[in-house]
Order: C-alpha cells, then sequence, then structure tokens
C-alpha cells in the first residue's frame, strides 16, 4: 500500500498544505513545534479515523476554524482509493472511500494497514498492565473478528458478574445458580480469547526476538512471556478457586482481563533492568514485530511512521534502523527528525529512492 | 412554557411526562384536544382512566387480562402442557401474530441483569417452576431475546427446569444476534418457533 497523495486544510497547525510522497522512504525534518508529527498524525487519521495523540477530533482542527479535511489517494495493487476525513465541530466525523460514506467507522479499520513507532509506546513499558493487553489485542483483532466480538462479550458478562458480587455483599446475601450463568459466559468468551493470545504470541515472540537482535546487533537476550493465570488451570477452576477473594473483593480477580505481557532482558525485568536505550530498542522490536505480523496476515505492505525515534539514540542504531527500514521487508516509510545533518548521510548510503521535506511553521516543502 | 391558562399548562405538562413526547408536542396535541367536543374528550381520558382501573395481570401467566385468567389462559382449545416462556406481554403479542403457537405462555417480566438491578427473584420464576408442577406441563420453549441477558436467563431457567425431568427447547435462533424478539419480522419468528431444538443443543 502506497499513498500517493496526501492534503490537508485546518488540521492542527497547517492552514492548507499539498504533498506527494515518494513510495520509498520520506523523511520530514523541522525544529519542535514546526508541525512534522502533525503530518504523520494526518495519515494516521486516514487509517484509524482517528488521531494518534488525540482522542479529541474537534480539539485536532486549526485554532480558531470550524473544521478540518484530510485527503488522501492510495495506490493498492496499482488502483487508486481516495479517502476523505471531514471534522466539523458540533457535527458527526464524515468517512468517505471514494466518495462514499462509511456505514460504521469499523468498517474502515484495518482497510489501510499501518504501524506507528512514536516515543510515546514507552507506556507500553511504564503503564499497567492494561496498555500491554492493548496491544496484544489491537494486533489479533486486526486479523481475526471474532476475537474482537469475544472482547465485548467477555467484558460485558463481566460487568454483570462484578454487579452480582456486589449485590451479594450489599445485601449479605449470596446465590450459587445466578453466580454459575455468568461464570459460565465468563468461560464461553474467556477460554478462546485466552487460545487466540497464546497463539499469537507463538508467532510473535520469534518475530520480536530477530527484530531487536537485528536491531541491536545481538547486544543482549531479550524475551516476553505471556502472563495469565489461565496458562495453568482452566478459568472454570480458577473463579471456583477464588470464590471466596472475589466476595472479600466484590470483583472478579481471575480472567483474561488480568492477563499481562513481562518484558525481560537477559532474565530480568527490563523496567527495572533495561538502560534508556535497551528500553527504547526494545519497544522499536515490539512495533516492527507489529509490523512483520500484519502485513504476513493480511498480504499487504503496511506503511510505516516513525515519528523522532532516534532522539536517545546512539548514530550507530539510528543507521542500523534506517538500514532495516530499507529493504524490502518494508515498503513506503515516513520518518520525522529535528537533524538534517545526521540523516542525510545516513539516507545517501541506502539503496531506496528517498525525499526530504522541509518543515517550518506549519509548511511543507521538498528539500532540494 | 408561559400559556395563558392554567388548566392548559397542567394538561400539557401530564401530556409531556409520556415517554417520547416534548413540550411543542405536547401543546400542539393538548391544543388539539381542546378544539374537539366535550363527549369527545371525556370518551378520550376516561378510556385511559378504565384501562387502569380494570386491566390486571393475568394469575396464570402474567400477560395483561380483563379477567382473573386471560383470554389465551382460557381458551379450551389451547394445549396447557406446553408454556412459552417471554420477557413480556409485547413478546406475547409478536408471537400470536404468527399463529403458530398453541400453546400458553409465561411472561417473566424482564430478564436477569445485575447491573440493573435485576435478580431472579424479580422475575416470575417462582411462579413458573410452581405452575409448570401443578399444570403437569411437559414442554418448556424459551423465546427469550437473543442478547447476553436473555441468554443468561434461559440458561439459569434450563437448570432449574431440566431438574424437574421436563423438556425444554429454546427457539431456532434465526433470529439475529444481538435482536429483540419483538422486533423480529413475523415470518422469521414463526418459523423459529416451528423449528424449536432442545436447549442442549442451542
Ligand atoms: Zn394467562
Amino acid at each position: 500500500m502506497i499513498l500517493k497523495s496526501l492534503s490537508l486544510v485546518n488540521f492542527k497547525n497547517y492552514e492548507e498544505a499539498v504533498l506527494e510522497p515518494n513510495s520509498n522512504v520520506n523523511c520530514f525534518i523541522g525544529e519542535n513545534g514546526q508541525g512534522k508529527t502533525n503530518v504523520l498524525d494526518a495519515i494516521y487519521y486516514l487509517a484509524f479515523c482517528k488521531s494518534f495523540f488525540n482522542p479529541i477530533d474537534s480539539q485536532n482542527i486549526r485554532h480558531d476554524q470550524s473544521f478540518f479535511v484530510i485527503q488522501g489517494t492510495f495506490v493498492r495493487s496499482k488502483k487508486d482509493e481516495n479517502y476523505f476525513c471531514g471534522i466539523k465541530k458540533g457535527q458527526k466525523k464524515q468517512f468517505k472511500r471514494n466518495k462514499k460514506e462509511y456505514e460504521k467507522l469499523s468498517e474502515h479499520i484495518g482497510r489501510i494497514p499501518l504501524v506507528m513507532i512514536s516515543p510515546a509506546d514507552s507506556f507500553l513499558i511504564t503503564d499497567g498492565s492494561e496498555s500491554r493487553r492493548k496491544f496484544v489485542d489491537g494486533v489479533i483483532a486486526q486479523f481475526n473478528k471474532s476475537y474482537l466480538d469475544n472482547l465485548l462479550n467477555y467484558q460485558r458478562a463481566l460487568s454483570q458478574r462484578n454487579a452480582l458480587l456486589k449485590s451479594f455483599a450489599e445485601n449479605r446475601n449470596f446465590d450459587a445458580d445466578s453466580l454459575a450463568i455468568w461464570n459460565e459466559k465468563l468461560i464461553t468468551f474467556g477460554e478462546p480469547i485466552h487460545r487466540e493470545r497464546h497463539n499469537f504470541l507463538e508467532e510473535f515472540i520469534p518475530l520480536f526476538q530477530k527484530h531487536y537482535k537485528k536491531i541491536t546487533e545481538n547486544a543482549e537476550n531479550v524475551n516476553l512471556k505471556y502472563s495469565s493465570a489461565m496458562n495453568e488451570k482452566n478459568l472454570q477452576e480458577l473463579l471456583e478457586e477464588f470464590l471466596g477473594k472475589d466476595q472479600a473483593l466484590r470483583y472478579t480477580t481471575q480472567g483474561i482481563h488480568k492477563d499481562d505481557l513481562t518484558f525481560e532482558i537477559d532474565k530480568y525485568p527490563l523496567k527495572k533492568f533495561g538502560s534508556q536505550g535497551q528500553q527504547k530498542s526494545f519497544v522499536i522490536a515490539l512495533k516492527f514485530a507489529q509490523f512483520e505480523f500484519i502485513r504476513l496476515k493480511k498480504g499487504t505492505m503496511p506503511l510505516l511512521l516513525l515519528d523522532d525515534i532516534f532522539d536517545k539514540l546512539d548514530s550507530k542504531r539510528v543507521e542500523a534502523i534506517i538500514e532495516m527500514v530499507s529493504t524490502d521487508d518494508f515498503g513506503q516509510i515516513f520518518i520525522t527528525d529535528t537533524n538534517m545533518e545526521r540523516i542525510k548521510p545516513i539516507l545517501k548510503k541506502i539503496k531506496k529512492a528517498y525525499q526530504l521535506f522541509d518543515v517550518i511553521e506549519g509548511g511543507v516543502q521538498n528539500h532540494e | 412554557m408561559d400559556v395563558s391558562s392554567k388548566y392548559l399548562q397542567h394538561a400539557v405538562e401530564e401530556i409531556a411526562s409520556l415517554p417520547g413526547i416534548g413540550k411543542k408536542t405536547a401543546l400542539r396535541l393538548a391544543l388539539h384536544l381542546l378544539k374537539r367536543t366535550k363527549s369527545e374528550v371525556e370518551h378520550f381520558s376516561g378510556s385511559i382512566a378504565q384501562m387502569k382501573e380494570h386491566i390486571q395481570f393475568c394469575q396464570k401467566c402474567g400477560n395483561i387480562s380483563d379477567e382473573e385468567k386471560c383470554g389465551i389462559c382460557s381458551n379450551p382449545r389451547r394445549d396447557p402442557q406446553v408454556v412459552c416462556v417471554v420477557e413480556d406481554l409485547r413478546d406475547v403479542m409478536a408471537i400470536e401474530a404468527t399463529q403458530q403457537f398453541n400453546g400458553l405462555y409465561h411472561v417473566l417480566g424482564g430478564v436477569i441483569s445485575p447491573m440493573d438491578g435485576i435478580g431472579p427473584g424479580d422475575l416470575n420464576i417462582a411462579s413458573l417452576l410452581s405452575r409448570i408442577e401443578d399444570d403437569k406441563v411437559n414442554e418448556v420453549i424459551l423465546a427469550l431475546s437473543v442478547t447476553m441477558e436473555g441468554d443468561t436467563t434461559g440458561f439459569y431457567l434450563y437448570k432449574k427446569i431440566h431438574q424437574l425431568g421436563i423438556e425444554v427447547s429454546s427457539i431456532a435462533r434465526g433470529v439475529s444476534i444481538g435482536d429483540e424478539l419483538q422486533y423480529t419480522d413475523e415470518l422469521t419468528l414463526g418459523r423459529s418457533i416451528i423449528q424449536r431444538r432442545p436447549y442442549e443443543q442451542v
């Protein structure tokens, strides 16, 4: 998949911008605050119908304006596809493909495969387990529709069971039959989710390790571990075993909503023992693995957006990463960076065509 | 709203208390009634009062009724040993419209949903179980919405009724997932009652 042209009106700090990216490597160079990340966010909008950074659509409208429009033409197997995203204050989001509006935005998700790598991804290491479950769920849901249904149903059954536990506590009563029907739902939807997560990680972990090795040139051994009480016992047994605890705490303490992904570096927890550079490489390897996984499952080359990821990496790693993404395992790339002098000599070495853009105060221009 | 008559204002407020009716519509309806003859309006308000006064819930099935027992339960041509369990009386009307069912009904009055504070004790479940034994019911058909709560309620009832040694079936799921029963078209609903399946196979 290739982005052939992009036009913005009133999007973030852009009054108007039109650009025609190269089908290989594109670099947006500018000082902080000039708007280079906003170009990537606009591309992200076309893939996911929302901003990577700010989930409130109207806050992405240029200051003092009432609407924004992002339009993009993509090429898929030699055919053009036009996408339109329009946000007007106080109105429903408009999202069109070839001038036809989608009935549901969920129909669009997955149509433009795209992976964005940004410094904000470090939340995968620093935040709680929910962020890591979301990462895993997001990748699986891209190619497995029933997975998302199971997740939504599981969530509903969980809310019902928690409400029931709360009412038991408040009314000082207990009814095993009432509880059993919600246990049954949690098991029906939770067991397949556990299986899918397990199967996914079996395929995903080797990809991740391969990419980490490439980025760091075999520096350390890294691992991901699927931690779930359901690896040892089935959910039925767990719900029975922890019933007393659930009743005391008034919520469900067992199930796939408690799963986590453990990050290890040379067998130690990454969060405590990994240096800043190692953590950064770890997250980039995770995203590269996600990229490869989507490419393999979907059979289409995703777009890759690299937002300011070279900050805090030494130039050897920067070079290794740019070399990697300019191989045939990757397709069209969009990179932002602040340092023209650093990036230019590296790009000159790669075998692929590239285009540099200067970004100054909400304007994008080809750099000659 | 500022109107010149407090009587009009009271009428508008009452009408606007109905679901889906705003102040503007209420005013339009009130002014319309004002234009009608006195006897017409008396007839109108009287029928509403009479409805509230005389309608009761059938002691057997929980359906609305003018007598202690509803027209369906007291119809000798219907088979009292087959009972179809539904959520509310709109479902009874929907199934009756298909003309495919000749047994009796049992109206639960909702589905189990702890989030909404509804447990088995808040529904007509005890009366269903005692009725099964008293009337020697030999088949119970579950016709509940294909929502998670409808499904869970069905599972709860199945376990209770199955213990009594009674056959439990569920309407065939031509009904798409997440559908409320009363919004399913007659043809689909009629077919799914005829093609009901033993509960275990659902
Ligand atoms: Zn009746």
